[in-house]
């Protein structure tokens, strides 16, 4: 790839903002209003005057529209909006991929990237669906109680599981991971609510293979990040977090309805994880900290994999809590806990995390962090990932 | 057999029907005469599941809908413990099975896997569909399910 069509480097993440994270149903702000506290939170932590923001990029179905946005910030222009297709927490670093290309283009100076989940005002993504009739694809599964994301990917998992004989220990690594850095996280949710292996072994089964703390959580909350070029970046207030690569990606028919993409057993990383390393100049041996989108966990199991972190047939081995632990691991996995322990703002609290460790600034900060990873929205079409780096010239 | 066998999951789930631009109308047409269907493209003789308006091997739009055996192997397999719907408050656990069809260029099917919801389930298993007759009048459909092969 010329360095010409590599956004390598040439955009930041500058600045971040989290509301409050909650349990569903215990916000007492509605959605709206918590987009609009990230955002201003975002703009704070950036240096910037909330009205300087003139793009927005978001995905998930975000309910909350740019315009609504700028009008109750009273900002003068909005030169860029956009939405990442697909359901799921597919498009998180896609949305920031697309930030990247907005300000790259010359289209915005600074674009926010927010997500805004507010469980308890809308419905909960835990339930099935409550119409009388199911139509199209659904009509292939919702008849026959195949209704939630979990009941979706544990078909893929346990199939993944089959033909390489992964084990429930490496599920129970990764909850386990996620949990333990939450306890030092007073953001999370699940701070003080530590995990043990016996806790996890005893817990009631949602769907086999997954226990009740291989689920993400459900919440509210929302978060913004602030995206700009590295010209502007390098003079603002925050250490940037350097953009050496972001994307998005599907593998061949992966969206076949009725569960029939060709490939079954994956995350959907496989066509999407090559790229991304090229774009960066980087390969997995460089990853020093990976937030990895758990809607479930065995869809990182398969994100890992893909990424090039294990072979398939060794993650037994390679999953472990000592592995995944901040801050010597082998791989530090989710350092802020993440969708299971922190909160499920979708993943857009995974690149928070991320824009951290670039920062030196995690409560489970993994030292001299430099490349900074993370893969959004496992099994869903289309996924996305993101590279970070303290360091820009991090290719030499 | 059961009342169990007649209706594995009970009433109140919602409902099958084609997509709203008519797409997959046919299936659950031949599903209601006890046939299994599964779309196929009359240029290539590629079969593809679930139905789209193209081939997706060579774009042709002549597709049709070719009856099989109704003979599978269990490609995948969950058991459910948590209802997350009202009506499957009282029919947990439940098995779900995905079944792909050998004579259908291995396309795959969901449906849930009859018998003790207990049962160990053993991908490779060979199966085959029952057809499960459900609601009544304008609102009468049929599910295509799925027993092992003693």
């Amino acid at each position: 790839m010329s360095e010409d069509a590599t956004m390598r480097g040439k955009a930041a993440i500058v600045g971040i903002g989290e509301t409050t994270y909650y349990k569903r149903g215990q916000s007492p702000d509605p959605e709206f209003k918590l987009v609009l506290d990230a955002i201003q939170l975002a703009a704070e932590d950036a240096g910037i005057d909330v009205r300087e923001i003139d793009g927005f990029a978001a995905y998930a179905n975000d309910r909350n529209d740019p315009s609504r946005l700028m009008t109750a910030f009273g900002s003068k222009d909005m030169t860029f909006n956009n939405m990442v297709w697909g359901g799921g927490g597919g498009g998180g670093s896609a949305a920031v991929a697309n930030a990247v290309a907005a300000v790259l283009a010359g289209y915005s100076k600074y674009v926010v990237v927010y997500r805004g989940l507010a469980q308890g005002q809308f419905g909960r993504f835990g339930q099935g669906p409550q119409t009388p009739i199911a139509p199209g694809p659904a009509a292939f599964t919702a008849p026959y109680g195949l209704l939630s994301p979990a009941q979706s990917f544990a078909m893929r998992i346990r199939r993944f599981m089959h033909d390489h004989g992964a084990e429930q220990s490496a599920l129970r690594a990764i909850s386990m991971a996620t949990y333990r850095h939450a306890q030092s996280n007073p953001r999370a949710v699940m701070y003080g609510r530590e995990l043990t292996e016996e806790m996890y072994d005893n817990s009631r089964m949602i769907v086999e293979p997954f226990h009740l703390f291989d689920c993400c959580q459900e919440n509210d909350g929302a978060a913004a990040l602030i995206v700009t070029t590295a010209e502007r970046a390098r003079d603002m207030k925050q250490k940037p977090a350097w953009v050496m690569s972001a994307a998005q990606g599907s593998d061949y028919r992966q969206a076949a309805t009725a569960h029939n993409s060709p490939d079954y057993a994956t995350s959907n990383f496989k066509t999407l994880a090559p790229r991304l390393y090229a774009m960066a100049g980087v390969g997995p041996e460089d990853v020093d900290v990976l937030q990895s989108y758990e809607n479930f966990t065995g869809g990182v199991l398969m994100s890992i994999v893909e990424h090039g972190f294990c072979e398939p047939d060794e993650v037994n081995d390679f999953f472990t809590l000592e592995n995944f632990s901040a801050p010597d691991g082998k791989l530090p996995l989710n350092t802020s806990g993440g969708n299971l322990a922190e909160c499920y703002m979708h993943g857009l609290e995974l690149v928070h995390e991320a824009v951290r460790q670039v920062r030196g600034e995690s409560t489970c900060q993994v030292p001299d962090a430099n490349v900074s990873m993370v893969t959004s929205g496992p099994m869903v079409q289309p996924v996305s990932d993101l590279i970070l780096a303290a360091d820009r010239g991090v290719d030499g | 057999m059961s009342a169990e066998a007649r209706s594995y999951l009970p009433e109140g789930l919602p409902r099958p029907g084609p997509a709203v631009d008519g797409l997959g109308a046919e299936f659950w047409e031949a599903a209601k005469r006890h046939e299994l269907v599964v779309q196929q493209c009359r240029a290539c003789d590629v079969f593809q599941w679930g139905p789209e308006w193209i081939c997706y091997q060579c774009h042709s739009d002549d597709l049709t809908y070719t009856q099989v055996s109704g003979r599978g192997i269990i490609y995948s397999w969950e058991r459910v413990w948590h209802p997350v719907h009202p009506a499957l408050q009282e029919a947990t656990p439940y098995i779900v099975v995905l079944v792909e069809l050998p004579d259908a260029g291995n396309v795959r099917m969901a449906g849930n896997l009859l018998g003790d919801r207990t049962q160990d389930v053993v991908i490779g298993a060979e199966v085959e569909v029952v057809f499960e007759d459900k609601g009544e009048g304008d609102e009468a459909y049929t599910l295509v399910q799925w027993r092992v092969v003693e």
